[in-house]
């Protein structure tokens, strides 16, 4: 299945549902596209549910490193929520979470943001 | 369950199709070798980065050339082989991705994964002058009727 993203909104945060695969090709470039266009149009708050997302490659490893700093050029912040084992394994192998920001529930995600501004 | 000296050989085009191809035929080889779910995902894990290394960086994408995909079996190891034709690499000069200076890059990642996830890996001079990955995992043991685990 290759991913689906479906995103809404809380306050100023911008919450995308992803559910599927980011891997080479359509998955990575759905992610990017979706990034790009919260950015273009204004949204500084990113939070990727990636709660249905059971599979990574390391060009998603990449899509999730670019979307970061995108997000991060733009004076953005971008967090991460519900991963998967796999996910959360992958992130932890590859030392990522030395630079995501990876929230345990939406809840708590939605006030890290807040408390940061 | 695979017997010692079987092979499985493929030939794959250089398109994007080939990287899900491929995992696709390690995983179900695996399985039918006795693996679990966790070694058949890290193995099609592995396979598939292999198959996007040699898309990406063996053959640059250049459709005329092709990717050798073999499977094979020793007593007690699976051994996967993803032979591109492109000029070839040395482990040594792969950059490390868990290093501070490297965690911001958006590619580099493969090599490790494949190293994470296998039992070994090395990478040889294939006789086109490519890259071969040859990738290495221990087969899942069972245990026999004397109680004594044994290779399947």
């Amino acid at each position: 299945m290759s991913l689906r993203g479906t995103c809404r909104e809380v306050g100023d945060i911008a919450i995308v549902d992803f559910s599927g695969k980011i891997t080479l090709g359509e998955g990575s470039a759905t992610l990017r596209n979706m990034v790009r266009e919260l950015i273009s149009s204004g949204h500084r708050k990113i939070l990727l549910n990636l709660g249905d997302v059971d599979y990574i490659d390391s060009s998603g490893i990449g899509e999730l490193v670019g979307a970061y700093t995108t997000v991060r050029s733009a004076s953005g912040e971008l967090k991460l929520v519900y991963l998967t084992k796999r996910v959360h394994d992958l992130i932890q192998i590859t030392r990522l979470f030395t630079v995501f920001d990876v929230q345990s529930d939406e809840s708590a995600a939605i006030l890290s943001f807040r408390s940061a501004s | 369950m695979a017997a010692p000296n079987q092979r499985l050989e493929v030939t794959l085009d250089t398109q994007l199709e080939s990287v899900d191809l491929a995992e696709n035929i390690v995983t179900r080889v695996a399985e039918a070798a006795g693996f679990g779910e966790d070694d058949l995902h890290k193995l099609g894990m592995a396979v598939r980065e292999g198959v996007i290394n040699a898309y990406n960086y063996g053959n640059c994408q250049d459709r005329r050339k092709k990717i050798r995909l073999a499977v094979e079996f020793e007593a007690e190891t699976m051994i996967v082989h993803v032979v591109d034709e492109g000029c070839g690499f040395e482990l040594s000069d792969v950059e490390d991705p868990l290093a501070e200076e490297n965690l911001l890059r958006t590619s580099g990642r493969g090599i490790f994964l494949m190293r994470a996830f296998m039992d070994d890996l090395a990478v040889r001079r294939a006789p086109t002058g490519g890259a071969d990955l040859v990738m290495f995992k221990k087969l899942p043991h069972r245990v026999s009727g004397n109680g004594r685990p044994q290779a399947e």
